[in-house]
């Protein structure tokens, strides 16, 4: 099962390899890996997602949680919860005609158009990327970059310091 | 006054109360070396090789209770702390392991003797370090001590570029305020709630088994657990790591579980209706296969550790502290419940694990009896130690049948004396943990029991010995062989010895020993057994290696019946399943 990790974690050196390390120490998977500091700068939060049955989520969490530098963690699927990510295709602009637009114009996204390529970032909650893919023609695309998914509880529960 | 960072070091040792470090120098440490020179209240131990000094800085360790100390250069140094840092790690040993780096600008450049020790060691300590200014020192090491020892202990890296060791730049030294981390709380106070639950289950079972690890030893628990089964008179089996947290004398004890557990260990852990896990951690030398394992017991698992709790077996009752104050409490609750034991159930169950002692139990007097075997039995070695140290000796081990023996044989009734690699199982511990051992306690009675294997690969630090005047014992149970590994090639593969046997390849022990400057005694009759070991204890000031011949042919039963076998299969001899 997809799981959506939260995690907060010192902002110091290493850190981030610690938590990274002990996934593949420990044998779990990482689906995506988000990361960025947050208000003042001395912690960052990170979103991994991962799949696994409910013991092995445990696991994952407790032992994320005896890392020195880990603050908190939360498994975000065990309530309601956004996922949000963004993707980025770039597309030749001769290639970027109206049947991809329709589609794309289904989700919130933002347009950068020059001359040779558009840019089109999309904000997507719960994103079945690979059919996205499908319907617009991997072979339309130029070039796709993606953030990998961002947690945060739906509710007012909160994951602060 | 102003101090540069070697001598910023040592002073924050010394304010740690460090007494020994344990180490080998080399270009990226000198500046600490000669701040170690020119200061004298911290002794450093030069060992022959760097993974000496982890072991021996880990004996030291597990028979104090306080944190070992290494130092290592960078580089090579570093790779060879490697295998004592993980063997620390897996058995939950507080050890501060400090290594030399290249200088700042060099990091990252392959430069000499350049290795990246913090991204090496990851996976196998609790927290590591890397010094950014020389001034942040004190306060690295006063964290990194205070990290080792708290919570669930374990070994912590603190690397060092040498240009913030260098005596060119000096510093204010400030002893730093108690170290305060928003991320690291250990939780220590075991949840009310919990131990009410747990002592409420323990009153009402039948067949209850207390199983007991390392745990209990390193959270000083040994009287609490004895305490509380002055009230409650159940079975209790200790872990490999836990022997000695209750006394092997009681009768209620069942010796050893697990993989060479006894029989009773493993048929009450089988037939358990509930057990009391007590900073142990439900190992697979322990569990057998995990599905099968004590079908109808409910699981009340004490640790400090939450992700011990339901790692391998499902807690039924789970309380995260520290085993000692854990246990306080549950003794304060059990007294205080209206619910009693059912004594006459206990006494059912302690009658019914009686037979299964008497019916495959252990044989703890071979040393008495007349023997078919014209070779010394090695379980009669064991035995006769045992005798003659009055079960009061310190006793490291390596790893192999010699081990299982002593786990088996010697009859520990204190914690701390039983020093080995249970969670690792590195070959190559038993003697230089010994040494780190006598220099704890000099007057101490400290014996490494061995094989003629493990020896080897650590057999350097007979020469460090002889340096620091340390007069421990070495016994070698000399099969000639990798007996543990012939072991399990007789029972798996058909008695094909794959690569365990050497050929008449193995050195003369006794002369070998001698040209370490030390007493070697070599023993082949039984008859000679009892004597020769008596006569080397009485050289109390004399290391002496004694290397007892013993026959190849024995093997450790019981022994668990993997794959796909339950705590009840068991091997009792080599054709002889339960
Ligand atoms: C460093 C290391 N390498 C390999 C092993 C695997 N191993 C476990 S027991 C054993 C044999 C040990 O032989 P010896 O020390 O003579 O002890 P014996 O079993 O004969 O008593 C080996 C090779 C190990 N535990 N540690
Ligand atoms: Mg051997």
């Amino acid at each position: 099962m997809k799981r959506t990790i939260s995690i907060l974690i010192e902002n110091k050196p290493g850190a981030l390899a610690r938590a990274v390390g002990l996934f593949h120490q420990r044998g779990y998977n990482i689906e995506s890996l988000n990361v960025a500091p947050l208000t003042d700068g001395t912690y960052s939060r990170m979103t991994v997602i991962t799949k696994g049955t409910e013991n092995v989520v445990e696991q994952i969490t407790k032992q994320i949680n005896k890392l020195i530098d880990v603050i908190k963690v939360s498994d975000l699927s065990e309530g309601e919860h956004h996922e949000i990510e963004l993707i980025i295709f770039k597309f030749i602009k001769s290639k970027y005609n109206t049947r991809i637009q329709k589609i794309l114009r289904k989700k919130k996204i933002s347009v950068i158009e020059r001359s040779d390529v558009v840019t089109v970032a999309i904000i997507d909650e719960n994103s079945d990327f690979d059919s996205l893919v499908k319907s617009i023609g991997k072979n339309n695309i130029h070039e796709i970059v993606r953030s990998g998914g961002v947690g945060i509880h739906e509710t007012e529960k909160n994951l602060n310091l | 006054m102003k101090y540069s960072g070697g001598e910023l070091l040592l002073k924050a040792l010394k304010d740690e109360g460090v007494k020994f470090i344990f180490g080998y120098p080399g270009g990226a440490a000198l500046h600490i070396y000669d701040a170690i020179f020119r200061q004298k209240y911290v002794d450093h131990i030069l060992v022959r090789h760097e993974q000496g000094a982890t072991h021996a800085a880990d004996g030291y360790s597990r028979a104090t209770g306080k944190p070992g100390v290494v130092l290592v250069t960078s580089g090579p140094g570093a790779t060879n702390a490697i295998t004592g840092l993980a063997t620390a790690f897996m058995d939950s040993i507080p050890l501060v392991v400090i290594s030399g780096q290249v200088q700042s600008h060099l990091i990252g450049t392959d430069s000499f003797q350049e290795t990246d020790m913090i991204g090496v060691s990851r996976p196998i300590v609790k927290h590591s370090y890397l010094v950014q200014s020389a001034e942040e020192i004190p306060s690295i090491v006063q964290e990194a001590f205070y990290i080792a020892q708290t919570g669930r202990p374990g070994p912590v890296v603190i690397d060092i570029p040498k240009d913030k060791t260098d005596p060119l730049h000096k510093y204010k030294y400030k002893k730093p305020a108690k170290p305060y981390l928003r991320s690291y709380q250990p939780k220590i106070k075991p949840h009310p709630g919990q131990i009410k639950k747990a002592a409420k289950a323990i009153l009402s079972s039948e067949r209850p088994v207390i199983y007991a690890g390392g745990g209990a030893i390193y959270s000083n628990a040994a009287k609490e657990l004895s305490e509380l089964n002055k009230i409650l008179k159940v079975p209790v089996t200790n872990t490999l790591m836990g022997l000695g947290v209750y006394p092997a004398k009681n009768k209620l004890f069942l010796g050893m579980l697990g993989m060479h557990g006894t029989y009773q260990a493993n048929m009450a852990m089988h037939n358990a209706d509930l057990i009391l896990a007590v900073g142990s951690r439900f190992d697979d030398r322990i569990t057998n296969t995990p599905s099968l394992f004590a079908p109808n017991a409910k699981i009340i698992h004490i640790d400090v550790d939450p992700a011990s709790i339901s790692k391998i077996i499902k807690a039924d009752i789970p309380i995260v502290g520290q085993v000692k104050d854990s246990l306080q409490a549950l003794i304060k609750e059990i007294k205080r419940s209206k619910i009693k034991i059912d004594t006459d159930a206990i006494d059912i169950w302690n009658i019914q694990i009686d037979k299964w002692r008497k019916k495959h139990g252990l044989d703890h007097d071979l040393y008495q009896k007349k023997l078919k075997s014209k070779m010394i039995m090695p379980q009669v070695v064991v035995q006769e130690l045992y005798n003659v140290t009055k079960g009061n000796a310190y006793v490291t081990s390596d790893v192999g049948q010699h081990q299982m023996f002593v786990a088996q044989y010697y009859h520990f009734n204190k914690p701390r004396r039983w020093i080995n690699s249970g969670g690792l199982g590195t070959m190559g511990f038993g003697l230089p943990a010994a040494l780190g051992v006598k220099l704890a306690f000099p007057k101490q009675e400290v014996v490494c029991v061995t094989g003629e294997g493990s020896i080897q690969m650590c057999i350097q630090e007979l020469s460090t010995c002889l340096q620091y005047g340390l007069p421990i014992k070495v016994v070698n149970i000399n099969n000639e062989a990798l007996g543990m590994v012939r072991q399990w090639q007789d029972m798996n593969y058909g008695g094909r010895h794959s690569a365990s046997t050497y050929q008449n390849s193995l050195p003369d022990f006794v002369k070998l020993t001698e040209s370490y400057g030390h007493v070697g005694l070599k023993v082949t009759k039984p008859s000679n057994l009892r004597k020769t070991l008596e006569k080397s204890f009485a050289m109390k000031d004399k290391l002496v290696f004694i290397d007892v011949l013993v026959d190849p042919n024995e093997h450790v039963y019981p022994m668990l019946v993997a794959p796909n076998g339950s705590m009840k299969d068991m091997w009792l001899s080599k054709n002889k399943k339960t």
